[in-house]
């Protein structure tokens, strides 16, 4: 090659625009931010990522499966660790489906306790979001707060059921009955502890109190303002479009809650607002989540007054049988809807449960969100969606 | 005195107070922001409120295995440490702790101190394009981008204080800003330059310094939640214990170029010259002190910010206001 003809080619390579290749970052399944074991396959070009693809399915425990040799009874303990931070909100749809399957009603007493244990799993699930999310942002000090405070409703959750994540303690038919000493002639039914009521209002007054220390902590930052506002923008019909529910989904203006839709548990009889807003970001989700847990408060401020006396359990047979049918029921969950789906053939076990995770659904909006935003955001959006990857794998 | 013999015991003087005051931030920054955090902190480390964590964390670090990377370009990634933890050090060789308690009196030390705490990006780039980790290259680029941004602020705002003190020496500095100002009832009066005229660069100075120190809320080369470790992700052992003991002998050395030429150094108004050399590192020590703290206090506040977020603050803010910085102070030297 002559020294003319190489010229010209060098000419020719500098005349065409230079290109970089796409990076491929690898961001998990060990990472600080992906809430346990999720594994984003991101292709980034500098700080920009072009496209994303969440792998999952690094916690799968195969539950479903694990669900057919169980008996109805067993299950209970196991859709319990599912979405671990909020255990017994996971309890209620299974309970609720089983009983639709077996025809019987719990007594009231029991579906009053079952509400005030849900809204208490979803102010802690809520409060564990308050103290990671800042946290993903780079803020550490409203962890610490937040989690002290959490401790509280943990407290009370524990004095109620004896378990502080997985409580276990509905049953088919009610709540959990006491076998005094052991023997099974001393039959009692374990009611609620003595001055749960006292503590719990004053756990609501702390919580109004938390509510407010992170308003001046986090809601007014304004570098969690910069990092948040009109960042991860979900517009409804998208929201809908890719089954977001829960908090989420009302982030982006739908204010859809099967709280007020269903009325599985006594919602109708207390006052509450469904929180929605319209912004759709990062922000707006976390300020939804924020006021949830002040709606909370104040459900449980009521269910506290009405809750009547009475039996905790109606007359069910030692051993469950369920009849032949199938059922899908669903609940509000802290973070969203959560659903069974289960298919009974008339034996002790059933024959298919299909566990219709929030997280798993939530996270389906990842790579449509996730194009074209800086890798900071990545974070920011990932934690915005509150998932747990128990939830998502199952 | 031999130059030997001299040079090596101000080496070790100087190596024994800048590591015994980065312990001491570390101990601080691990104490301080526990209480921040709701937290109790270290503990049960040296018998009574922990106050032996720093040295047996570095203990614990020295016992570690020192690993590199397979693909790692071990000649580089070796020295990365080595460079950052020089630059930070070599800070503390002008700095005037006394009229005459400084290891080396130089006329160009405004400029020295700029050319040599900037040589740090280029053990952390060094350390983030050895390390063949992607999330240590993203960090190392972030660092080099962070520090190109923020170095212009800073030098400018020094350029405030060279004009107003019109000269370079750190003693000069420090000495112009005992200059008698102003006489009320035969008391002579001198301030520090924060205070006369310079607070607008001491803010830009105080931004800079931390984006240059990569702290939150400009903390983006290591931001852990989402670079793990930016550029120390693959550090471990004693290369780690050089890096985290730079990172905080540097928050220590930032402060105390801010303490030389915002808060008047070693002196204190009132205090009588003659015991300037006695009570002047106290003294110094104290402005440090002080300054150290508030930037551990951000830290337990705010959240990081985004990379192109940080270059806008930068780029639009901070530059245009350093420039308009000098010509204020420079119209106020001419007319006054």
């Amino acid at each position: 090659m002559t020294s003319r003809e190489m010229m010209h080619r060098s000419e020719v390579a500098v005349s065409v625009e230079l290109e970089t290749p796409d990076m491929t970052l690898n961001i998990g399944p060990q990472h600080p931010s992906t809430h346990g074991v999720l594994r984003l396959v991101a292709k980034v070009d500098g700080e920009r990522i072009t496209e994303v693809e969440p792998v999952i399915g690094y916690m799968h425990r195969g539950y479903e499966k694990l669900s057919e040799v169980r008996t109805y009874a067993q299950i209970t303990t196991l859709v319990n660790r599912i979405d671990w931070v909020s255990g017994f909100a996971n309890e209620v749809p299974f309970i609720l489906g089983v009983e639709k399957l077996m025809d019987i009603e719990a007594p009231e007493r029991a579906q009053w306790i079952r509400l005030i244990l849900s809204e208490l799993f979803r102010i802690s699930s809520h409060l564990v979001f308050m103290s990671s999310y800042p946290l993903e942002l780079g803020a550490t000090t409203p962890l610490m707060h937040v989690l002290r405070e959490r401790e509280y409703i943990l407290e009370l959750i524990e004095g109620v059921t004896g378990g502080r994540f997985h409580p276990n303690f509905n049953r088919v038919g009610g709540v959990k009955p006491n076998y005094g000493g052991g023997s099974q002639t001393k039959k009692q039914s374990m009611d609620l502890p003595a001055g749960f009521f006292k503590s719990t209002l004053e756990a609501m007054d702390r919580m109004d109190q938390i509510c407010d220390d992170i308003d001046t902590l986090v809601t007014g930052n304004e570098l969690i303002k910069a990092r948040t506002v009109d960042v991860g923008i979900i517009p409804g019909d998208k929201a809908i479009e890719y089954g977001l529910s829960g908090p989420n989904l009302r982030a982006s203006g739908v204010a859809y809650d099967l709280r007020k839709v269903e009325n599985y548990l006594p919602y109708d009889q207390v006052e509450f607002d469904v929180i929605s807003r319209t912004g759709g970001d990062c922000y707006d989700r976390y300020l939804v989540r924020l006021d949830e847990i002040r709606e909370s408060v104040k459900i449980l401020r009521q269910a506290i007054d009405i809750i009547p006396a009475g039996p905790l359990q109606v007359k069910v047979p030692r051993i469950l049988k369920v009849p032949v049918g199938q059922v899908y029921s669903r609940a509000e969950n802290p973070k969203g809807e959560f659903g069974y789906y289960i298919v009974s053939e008339g034996g002790k076990m059933p024959y298919r449960l299909k566990i219709r995770s929030t997280s798993f659904s939530n996270l389906t909006i990842l790579p449509w969100v996730l194009k074209d935003q800086l890798i900071p955001d990545l974070v920011a959006i990932m934690g915005s969606l509150d998932f747990v990857l128990g939830d998502v794998d199952r | 005195m031999n130059f030997w013999l001299e040079l090596a015991i101000k080496t070790v003087l100087m190596l024994v107070v800048v590591l015994t005051a980065s312990l001491v931030t570390i101990y601080t920054e691990l104490k301080a922001g526990s209480h921040m955090q709701a937290r109790i902190g270290p503990y049960y480390a040296g018998g009574r409120w922990g106050w032996a964590q720093p040295l047996a964390d570095g203990a614990k670090f020295l016992q570690k295995e020192d690993l590199a990377p397979a693909k790692a370009d071990r000649t580089v990634y070796g020295y990365a440490p080595w460079v950052v933890m020089m630059s930070t050090l070599a800070i503390f060789a002008v700095i005037p702790m006394g009229p005459d308690l400084v290891a080396t009196k130089l006329d160009l030390g405004a400029y020295f101190l700029l050319a040599i705490s900037s040589l740090s990006v280029l053990g952390i780039l060094m350390a983030g394009w050895s390390s063949a980790n992607k999330y240590s290259l993203i960090g190392g680029l972030r660092a080099a981008a962070q520090l190109i941004a923020y170095e212009l602020p800073l030098v400018l705002a020094v350029v405030a204080v060279v004009v107003q003190a019109g000269t370079m020496s750190l003693n000069g500095i420090v000495e112009a800003q005992q200059a008698t100002l102003f006489t009320v009832g035969g008391v002579e009066i001198a301030l520090p330059f924060l205070l006369t005229g310079q607070i607008i660069g001491f803010g830009i100075f105080m931004i800079a310094a931390v984006a240059e120190l990569s702290r939150i809320p400009f903390d983006m080369p290591i931001a852990e939640s989402e670079l793990t470790m930016g550029y120390l992700t693959e550090y471990s052992g004693i290369r780690f214990t050089m890096f985290f003991l730079g990172e905080y002998a540097s928050m220590v050395g930032l402060s105390a170029i801010a303490t030389t030429l915002y808060l008047g150094g070693y002196a204190v108004p009132f205090l009588p010259e003659s015991m300037e050399n006695f009570a002047g590192p106290g003294i110094f020590f104290t402005k440090v002190a002080v300054l150290v703290f508030i930037i551990i206090w951000i830290r337990f506040t705010w959240p990081r910010l985004r990379e192109d977020q940080l270059q806008w603050m930068a780029w639009r803010w901070l530059i245009p206001l350093a420039l308009f910085n000098i010509a204020l102070v420079s119209v106020f030297k001419v007319v006054f």
